[in-house]
């Protein structure tokens, strides 16, 4: 379990990143904390021609509050996002969830843009990004445009990103007054990917609920709770489908999905 | 003969101690074998596998490889066949398992071609060059499937998967059936699983032209009894493979007996490199390829009377060896077969063994061996039998022990079972560990609506095996024609140098269980020096250590044999040096004593000799020693106990020498949601004989017991029904962490075996044939279930629960057909709506322009054929690649209606092969409906490593095809939104009731 | 910005173990790799090469990182510690000797890893519970002890270190 041959360069600016992946896009491949690529690497499931490493590049590296928003540069660690101190009122959300992301190790090196741009449909960052209703912002020679999660998850390991772009910034709305967050994963060991992840918001009578690792991308829907909460999440059970895999059957999943949402989503309620 | 007492007063034996292994290990100092100096110019070695479960090996060129900078050689099966023979089998059977394919893969994994290179990255970049073309065959994966007469055969010469089948009977199982007021009976399917070792395997080979002999460092873990198999397929004598073990070892488990095939493959390439090869396993290779126990299948039936007493059992077990019998094999069978009633005074016993083979990796030593399998099927008996008979299971349990006084006590099938008092140890465990309370727990979850239950498990713990077992797959008049075999010799040597050190080499290539500590304890004991004093080597030499075929470690050998052959060797040494004492001291050597460092004189406490002046008068000054004592001092002590007698010609075998008890119980609650079984109480209650380091005894229960946790509830090498590996990484193959595994309640009772010089039995393994067998049974009581199979997920105990399910809305009934469980199969329909008619549409996908441009990462189409093509392609998912040569063709035309697209295409992360139907149908209004239905096989790597996501990454590249072919013909404006079925839905949806910019 | 060859080694400079190192590397070479076969410090093991187990474990700039994760040329200029770094003056520290009084190891494979991430995580939590003790070790796997004993060494060397009373258990 070797890699195959690559170059590499330690980008020091975005501007550098940007004109590496403008010469070379399809051959290209950002290398952020490597938590996914270097272990695709060492399977040899990836054979870039060269690896731009963007955790030197500062400009990537900060957290800041603008306005209603977190903004969150790609090259953030995990565990720095976790260990910012505001997280928790800032982003509740996210803070409930950051601790189910891989383990302590990974997340030391993990980092919050390369967990988004892998897009695992089980993963937690993803579905927070989609349940906040958050976006990216993908840049590259040709342009900067920023993307709603719901365009940016596409499938499978799939994204709207194009091959000569990088994501540059996560943007997290802030938390409003009012809304409460509720988080709840079942997975078959602790840091396993997600079998059922569900995240809530839920804001005077209105609620959003996101799905992970049931449908190929994470998904959200506006609920109502009340008498029909139940009938609606029936219906959205059996829109997300769900495969079998060696871990868990579809029928687990959508199940998990009726009564976990259910009481998640009871739960978050005020 | 006049012998020393020991009087020591600082006896190490039976105390807690820390260990002397531990100040190295924990500074990095560890000498494991990827730590081992190498010679200069050693190269390096990476294995190509097939991708396939079974295919015919058609061609292999190697010459593109072999060109690459940095490879050395490249060794393949022709070169096999001229300087090996087939791996040697315990079984009369016409099977070649060669250490590479020669003409025939037979399981996914299965060598077929050794690069040797400057390093391992190189290695692996010409791995990528070789070419090897396979014509698939049909592959077998089901156990049962695979004794079916239309199964296909692994090996032909064999006629049949069925490799062995013998039948046994002991006392009157026929009539007790038939006398009998109940039959209970149950199926049981036990999984693969494996210990898995931290530590993969790690060979480093070197021939020797000058006399044809190899030279073999490896992390083999024994039965040293297989370096015979391993000189044979080499060809040579046995001095003509010295094999050597490391210092340390990072586990095995019983897994490192799997090497064996590598050796003897390392050692061939080193020949053809003509330089030193080193080869380290990595985990991809280890968990596909490596060894694993065997999955069985059994029916197991009793024969009870009202009260519960079982007065009969009947067994039928197919056990699954996988693609080879690999020695040795069938021995999960053999280990257990004296001992299959168990802890229970069952007279009446029939039994049939099958072993089958399968396209599966094949099976090997590994921890608890053979224990799990028949302990899972005869534990969820008995609780079944109190379940039918409507009695407590511990009351059935109670019934059917073996009494204390019947010991030693002749089992039907022949195990001698040493010492014991089992109701005396349930009696600890039930206070002790506090069922009662347990009970009350119950009673109050279920009252409450939860699922609480509790499971029971009552085992007899083989160890020190009888090398004998394995020859009760033959019939005794083939044993007759082979001669018979038995005991298990252990060795240790002892010796004394002139400044009185004193060190120990064991032949027992410890995996990290402390043997070094243990015999340490023991020698510091009877020679009276300080533990410290003593050094314990523990490297094997074939070439110069004492050894025998026993040597090794495997059937919790240790501390009932090895460490009592320290001890004779030690008591040897010991009475020498008190006879060169007494002469020195005018004593008599019955009155002398070891002790802090010094021989002392009971007699006379003033008089006392330090031990470093006795030792070293041996060496300095022979002249002065009593007459027949002839200096020097190296004692080595071989030892096998006289019990072990070879199968008689009822095939009547004493499998094991000690025999101890484990009694466990344990409560567990489930989550009704999510089905996660939470282990609330474990106890677990041990007789093991004498113990020599309680400390170790206790971390090889916790080791054993935390692997069973894996078994019972996470662990599974999955196949696909087309032989495909399921379990590639060790994210797939799930083994428990801190988290899932909580602390059990660990209870000791000490009835010391009268075989063993110290009294000790085997531990370690016991747990691994309880604990996912109680744990089984409290599921089973907390559910009120009868078939349950391991692993006990939380989606499988959620659907014993229950999940009732509405018919799927109409909308969602077409596109989200799921692939069947199990299988490797991916499929999927969509539906597409185009603007362009359907004539257009189809005479698109009939032009190779067309086509080339569709099909995702296409390079070059080039016609081989009507409508069929060869294509160089790169298919990708997210960041994942893999560049494969395909053909792609178009069959089934049916024009403008419907056409078949097919692809296939095999790439260094493994093959695919797939097809869509393609139906098109006028939409109202204008323009065409696509609908396609597709299904696709994926093997090798690629599936062994990505089966989570395989089918939405399918999705994703046929969901481009689609929409490629969509902008084909509708122009690059159309709209990518709506393009699939699914998609057009859910953006539906998302209108509705999405995000998409809400708050 | 440097653009580094993938056939060509390229030096890598970097503390290690509080000296500073030089060495040769190719971009794909693997840390674990580089630290074991070019520093000739094989205390750090390799168990999976994806992350999972958790044997490779070192500290880079003082964090817990999967050396199997990581490229050699990604330490140029940065601070790598390693097992060998633990004991001071040949004595073990307080970590190491309780790991070895709880045995908290029997193969001692992957105890070197959970040493690195102890090293760090007791740095940034002084007063874990043993949950959350726990919840860090599930980055790591051990096959032998069940993880009793390490646990149980954990929280101790936590207890000694932030100044609460636990009782001297020594054996030896």
């Amino acid at each position: 379990m070797k890699p195959a041959p690559f170059d590499y360069v330690r980008a020091t600016t975005r501007d550098e990143v940007l004109t590496l992946l403008a010469e070379g896009s399809e051959q290209v491949r950002v290398l952020a904390g490597g938590q996914s690529l270097m272990a695709v690497l060492n399977m040899r499931f990836a054979q870039p021609g060269l690896l731009v490493d963007i955790t030197a590049v500062e400009e990537l590296r900060r957290i800041e509050r603008r306005g209603d928003t977190l903004v969150v540069g790609a090259a953030v660690r995990q565990a720095e996002l976790l260990a910012w101190p505001g997280l928790a009122e800032t982003v509740p959300l996210v803070a409930r969830a950051l601790p189910w992301v891989g383990h302590y190790q990974t997340r030391n090196r993990g980092t919050i843009g390369g967990s988004l741009v892998h897009a695992d449909p089980s993963a937690e960052l993803p579905l927070c990004l989609a349940t906040l209703g958050g976006s990216v912002v993908l840049e590259s020679r040709r342009r900067r445009r920023t993307v709603p999660a719901d365009d940016f998850f596409q499938g499978v390991l799939t994204t709207a990103r194009e091959p000569d772009e990088v994501l540059t910034e996560v943007h997290l709305p802030v938390a409003r007054p009012g809304s409460r967050f509720g988080f709840r994963e079942v997975a078959m060991r602790h840091g396993d990917f997600a079998l059922v992840a569900l995240a809530a918001e839920v804001r005077g009578d209105e609620a959003w609920l996101g799905v992970g690792g049931v449908a190929d991308r994470p998904v959200v829907r506006r609920m109502k709770p009340g008498a029909a909460l139940a009938d609606d999440l029936d219906a959205l059970a059996w829109e997300l489908g769900g495969e079998d895999d060696g871990h868990a059957s579809a029928r687990y999943r959508r199940q998990l999905v009726r009564e976990l949402g259910y009481t998640l989503l009871t739960e978050t309620a005020p | 003969m006049a012998t020393a007492t020991q009087e020591s007063t600082t006896s190490a034996l039976g105390e807690r101690q820390t260990r002397l292994e531990d100040d190295a290990l924990l500074r990095g100092l560890g000498q494991y074998a990827d730590d081992l100096a190498t010679t200069p110019g050693t190269l390096q070695a990476a294995v190509l596998r097939s991708p396939h479960a079974h295919a015919r090996l058609v061609a292999l060129d190697a010459g593109e490889a072999l060109a690459m900078p940095g490879v050395h050689a490249v060794l393949t099966g022709a070169d096999v066949q001229r300087w090996a023979a087939p791996l040697p089998v315990g079984v009369r059977q016409p099977m070649e398992h060669w250490c590479l394919a020669v003409d025939r893969v037979r399981y996914v994994g299965e060598p077929v071609a050794v690069v040797v290179a400057d390093s391992r990255y190189l290695a692996e970049d010409a791995l990528d060059a070789i070419r090897a073309d396979y014509e698939v065959l049909d592959a077998v994966v089901a156990t049962e499937a695979a004794v079916a007469g239309d199964a296909p055969v692994l090996h032909e010469a064999v006629g049949s998967n069925v490799v062995n089948d013998r039948s046994f009977s002991y006392g009157e199982p026929d009539r007790a059936f038939r006398e009998a007021a109940r039959h209970v009976s149950l199926k049981i399917d036990y999984p693969r699983n494996s210990c898995t070792p931290i530590e993969c395997y790690v060979v480093v080979a070197r021939y020797d032209p000058a006399d044809g002999g190899y030279d073999v460092a490896a992390n083999f873990q024994g039965p040293f009894a297989l370096h015979s198999v391993m000189a044979r397929a080499l060809k040579v004598s046995g001095a003509g493979l010295r094999l050597r073990t490391p210092p340390d070892s990072g586990g095995s488990f019983g897994i490192k007996q799997g090497v064996l095939s590598y050796v003897v493959l390392m050692a061939l390439a080193a020949r053809k490199a003509g330089a030193p090869v080193k080869w380290v396993e990595d985990r991809l290779e280890h968990l596909q390829a490596a060894s694993s126990a065997t999955n069985r299948v059994t029916t197991i039936e009793a024969a009870v009377a009202e009260d519960g007493r079982i007065q009969g059992l009947r067994y039928d077990q197919l056990d699954d060896c996988g693609a080879y019998l690999r020695a040795p094999e069938p021995a999960t069978f053999y280990r257990m077969h004296g001992t299959l009633t168990g802890a229970y005074a069952v007279r009446n016993l029939a039994v049939r063994n099958r072993v089958v083979l399968t396209n599966k990796t094949p099976s090997g030593l590994n921890r608890g061996f053979g224990g799990p399998q028949v302990y899972f099927a005869l534990e969820r008996l008995v609780q079944h039998v109190a379940v039918e008979l409507g009695l407590d299971p511990l009351t059935v349990i109670l019934r059917n022990l073996i009494p204390a006084d019947a010991f030693p006590y002749r089992a039907p099938a022949g195990s001698l079972l040493d010492s014991g008092n089992y109701h005396a140890a349930v009696e600890l465990a039930r206070t002790g560990g506090g069922l009662q309370e347990l009970e009350e727990r119950r009673a109050a979850a279920r009252a409450a609506g939860r699922y609480y239950g509790i499971g029971f498990a009552a085992v007899v713990e083989p160890s020190i095996s009888n090398m004998g077992y394995i020859t009760t797959a033959m019939t005794p008049e083939e044993r007759r024609r082979a001669g018979p075999k038995n005991g298990a010799v252990s060795t240790a040597t002892l010796t004394v140098d002139p400044l009185g050190s004193v060190s120990v080499q064991i032949a027992s290539v410890p995996q990290g269980q402390g043997h070094r500590t243990a015999a340490a304890q023991v020698v510091a004991d009877v020679l009276g020096v300080p533990r410290e004093a003593v050094s314990v080597h523990v490297a094997l030499d074939t070439g110069k250590d004492a050894w025998s075929i026993a040597s090794g470690n495997y059937s919790s050998r240790f501390a009932g044999a090895v460490a009592g052959a320290v001890h004779k060797a030690a008591t040897r040494a010991r009475d020498r040096l008190a006879r060169i004492a007494a002469a020195q001291m005018g004593a008599d050597p019955g009155d002398l004593v070891f002790a802090d460092g010094r021989i002392h004189d009971r007699n006379d406490p003033a008089r006392s000799l330090s031990f470093h002046r006795a030792a070293g008068a041996v060496h300095w000054s022979p002249g002065l020693l009593p007459e027949d004592e002839p200096g020097g001092l190296r004692e080595t002590a071989f030892w096998s106990p006289p019990e072990l007698a070879a199968p008689d010609d009822d095939d009547r075998i004493n499998s094991s020498l000690c025999y101890g008890f484990v009694f466990d119980y344990c409560g567990v609650d489930i989550d009704p949601v999510t089905g996660r079984v939470t282990l609330d109480r474990y106890v677990t209650t041990h007789d093991a004989g004498r113990l020599l380091n309680p400390d170790l005894v206790d971390g090889q229960i916790r080791g054993g017991f935390a692997q069973a946790v894996g078994a019972a509830l996470y662990e599974e090498l999955a196949y696909g029904d087309d032989g495909s590996f399921r379990s590639g990484t060790l994210a797939d193959y799930l083994i428990p962490t801190a988290a899932e595994v909580p602390e059990p309640v660990i209870l000791h009772q000490e009835t010391p075996s009268p075989f063993t010089p110290l009294g000790a039995k085997g531990v370690g393994e016991g747990n691994n044939m309880s604990t996912p067998v109680c744990i089984a049974n409290a599921v089973a009581d907390a559910l009120g279930q009868r078939d349950i199979r391991l692993p006990l997920t939380p989606s499988r105990v959620r659907e014993m629960i229950g999940i009732t399910e509405s018919e799927p809305p109409a909308a969602h009934a077409a596109p989200s057909i799921e692939a069947p469980a199990g299988g490797s199969t991916l499929r999927a329909t969509g539906v597409v709506e185009l603007e362009a008619d359907a004539d257009t549409v189809y005479h698109a996908m009939l032009d190779p322009g067309v086509l080339s441009r569709i099909i995702p990462g296409c390079h070059a189409l080039e016609q081989d054929g009507d409508n069929a093509y060869r294509a160089d392609v790169t298919v990708g998912v997210g960041l994942i690649k893999a560049r494969f040569e395909a053909r792609v063709s178009l069959t089934d035309l049916d024009p403008p209606h419907a056409l078949r697209l097919n692809g296939a295409g095999s790439s260094a992360v493994g093959t695919a092969e797939g097809g869509a139907a393609v139906r098109l149908s006028p939409r109202e209004g204008g323009g065409t409906q696509l609908a396609y239905d597709y299904q696709a096989a994926v093997t090798g790597k690629v599936a062994s490593v990505g089966a989570r996501m395989l089918q939405g990454a399918s999705r994703v590249v046929v969901d481009q095809i689609f929409a490629r072919l969509r902008q084909e013909v509708d122009g690059p404006g159309a709209s990518a939104g709506d393009r699939a079925w699914g998609r057009r839905f859910r953006a539906w949806l998302l209108r509705l009731l999405g995000r998409g910019g809400a708050p | 910005m440097k653009r580094l060859d993938a056939g060509r080694s390229h030096p890598v400079t970097f503390r290690l173990n509080g000296r500073e190192r030089t060495g040769h590397a190719e971009p794909r070479l693997l840390l674990s790799d580089f630290l074991r076969h070019d520093m000739g410090l094989t205390g750090t093991h390799v168990g999976c090469e994806h992350g999972v187990c958790g044997a490779c474990t070192v500290l880079i700039d003082g964090h817990a990182c999967r050396a199997c994760l990581t490229l050699a040329v990604q330490v140029d200029g940065r601070d790598v510690e390693t097992v060998e770094n633990l004991a001071e003056d040949g004595v073990l520290n307080d970590l190491q000797q309780a790991f070895r009084r709880h045995h908290a190891l029997q193969c001692g494979f992957c105890t070197a890893g959970i040493l690195m991430s102890c090293t760090d995580f007791l740095a940034r939590n002084p007063r874990p519970r043993e949950a959350d003790v726990r919840d860090m070790l599930t980055g790591h796997l051990c096959r032998c002890t069940g993880y009793t004993g390490i646990v149980r060494a954990i929280v101790e060397v936590a207890e000694q270190r932030s100044g609460s009373t636990t009782e001297e258990n020594e054996h030896v």
